[in-house]
């Protein structure tokens, strides 16, 4: 689905992202660790094209992406992202947040993207909540709606970036079960997370980034239990404990 | 009842209100607002009452027989009435208010657009603003109302000197709302372009359907200030020979050597700004209340 060959990306003199080579299946979860600043936002957001990388290539179903004929917004509705911060539009309610996208990216009929929305919003346990607006939501709702807006656009592929670290750790759980649901369904994800107990019981493979640089990508069980490199040897001995 | 003082012991930190500032809550503050404000307002007037000229200022300026033929005129002496002029200004800034909404917001939008289509649009906006902005509104009526005429363009030149006094304070307060849009736009947080773009809409659809709902909900207040301003000046209208409210009581004091019609215009200027002010105030406060809603 993705390939990513020995991406570069820089900020002023500062490299952030060393080389890093990785390749994600269709249907496939990988979960991206690592600790803060070692490149794990900047990774995903350089897929989406939020940043430009400076060297490397990204292939996406067989696609270049650095090609300069490439239209930026064809490309992010096959690719979508959620962040940290939600980052909900707080002027339109939970449908309109979720219908923005495929009635004014796509141009889809009304009718049609409502009724999925509403379908969507029951999926992740809103269905009541269409009418309210972002501020009247917790936390970890309005992450869940950020997810659904996500969705709607029935991307390829759905990067997360830390979509739980804003939250309070009692609201924490019912974000990744949605994603685990997700997960279940077949659906393609590229998780940064610090949650290391999901990432072990949800996530085909996870990839370890330090300091910019891929040190190790492995089955889920044997990364953790098993690690080879001496970094994630070292990173795992830093978090605590997972079964 | 006094502060009881018994169980603060030697160590305990001084926590009382200091006594001059003690209006606190109750009656205290009441009278002090209340004698405050009748000695503020007896002073002015005593001022008026007893200045050397008193007597004939009031007479020129508050007549009351004077201002009521004022306000109603007297075709047969030629005097328009004030009321009716009046009507002149609000539909003017009626008609300017709706176009200069407009008008801001296209500026606005070209000047922050990033297409290199629009470069030389953008340059012009820019310039636009720089210009109006420096140049006083009656410059700018006497340049519409009396160059366009002059042009000698057709319909162009045909038009009433309404016509051009309009066109003239929306060029003029197009300008000032340009840069207030600006700002607005300028507050609405980048992630939220960020969100926007990352669903694939397109630079314009974000404008539209993400910025600018928030920008212009953020510049409502600065937006009815700039009214305030435009609904006075088109009193400078008269200065084109159109008998607004202003131009009425201008006729009426050349013709009676007296001024209460100006006094007259001014009460119904501020019949009409003085909502608006107490309505930007309000909104303006519960903006406030709400960003501060964590601050006693």
């Amino acid at each position: 689905m993705i390939e990513l060959h020995n991406v570069h990306k820089q900020f002023d003199q500062r490299t952030v992202l060393h080389g890093v080579t990785l390749e994600l299946q269709a249907h496939e979860v990988v979960c991206l660790l690592g600790s803060s600043g070692s490149g794990k936002s900047t990774l995903l957001r350089c897929i989406n094209l939020l940043e430009r990388i400076e060297q490397g290539d990204i292939i996406f179903r067989g696609q270049s992406l650095l090609d300069e004929r490439i239209d930026v917004d064809l490309v992010r509705r096959h690719i979508g992202i959620v962040f940290q911060a939600f980052n909900l539009f707080p002027h339109l309610n939970v449908l309109d947040n979720i219908t923005l996208g495929p009635l004014r990216a796509l141009g889809r009929p009304r009718n049609e993207v409502e009724s999925e929305a509403r379908e969507l919003l029951g999926r992740i346990g809103l269905g009541t909540r269409s009418d309210d607006y972002p501020d009247q939501l917790s936390g970890g709702q309005q992450q869940r709606v950020a997810i659904a807006r996500a969705l709607a656009m029935q991307p390829d592929v759905l990067l997360l970036d830390e979509v739980t670290s804003a939250l309070d750790p009692t609201l924490v759980g019912e974000v990744l079960d949605l994603l685990s649901d997700l997960a279940i369904q077949g659906t393609t994800m590229l998780i940064a997370t610090h949650e290391m107990q999901f990432a072990r019981d949800v996530a085909h493979r996870v990839a370890l980034l330090d300091a910019g640089r891929l040190v190790e990508v492995a089955p889920a069980k044997q990364f953790f239990d098993n690690p080879s490199q001496p970094e994630t040897i070292d990173f795992l001995s830093r978090v605590p404990k997972t079964q | 009842m006094a502060p009881s003082t018994q169980n603060s012991g030697p160590g305990a930190p001084h926590l009382f209100v200091a006594r001059h500032r003690r209006f606190g809550s109750s009656q205290h503050a009441r009278w002090a607002s209340i004698a405050s404000t009748i000695s503020v307002i007896g002073v002015l007037a005593f001022a008026l009452w007893m200045a050397p000229g008193g007597k004939a200022v009031r007479e020129f300026f508050l007549s009351p027989s004077h201002a009521w033929r004022a306000f109603i005129g007297d075709p047969s002496e030629g005097l328009s009435a004030i009321w009716r002029g009046f009507l002149t200004n609000i539909w003017m800034f009626i008609v300017c208010e709706i176009l200069v909404l407009i008008f801001g917001l296209l500026i606005a939008v070209v000047r922050m657009s990033s297409s290199p289509i629009l470069t030389p649009l953008r340059i012009l906006s820019t310039v636009y603003t720089d210009f109006f902005r420096g140049i006083p509104v009656i410059l700018v009526l006497f340049a519409v109302g009396y160059g366009m005429p002059g042009m000698d363009l057709g319909w162009i030149s045909q038009q009433s000197p309404a016509v051009y006094a309009c066109i003239a304070l929306t060029i003029t307060y197009s300008a000032y709302v340009a840069e207030v849009y600006r700002a607005g736009i300028n507050s609405v947080a980048t992630n939220q372009l960020v969100a926007a773009r990352a669903i694939g809409l397109r630079q314009g659809a974000t404008m539209r359907y993400v910025v600018l709902p928030q920008a212009i909900r953020n510049v409502i207040p600065p937006l009815l200030n700039d009214f305030i301003s435009l609904q006075k000046d088109t009193a400078l209208v008269s200065t084109l020979g159109i008998v607004d409210a202003t131009q009425a009581a201008h006729i009426y004091g050349s013709l009676n050597f007296n001024f209460a019609g100006y006094t007259v215009a001014s009460l119904l200027f501020l019949l009409l700004t003085i909502p608006m002010t107490r309505l930007t105030d309000r909104l303006i406060d519960r903006d406030r209340s709400k960003r501060l809603a964590f601050v006693s």
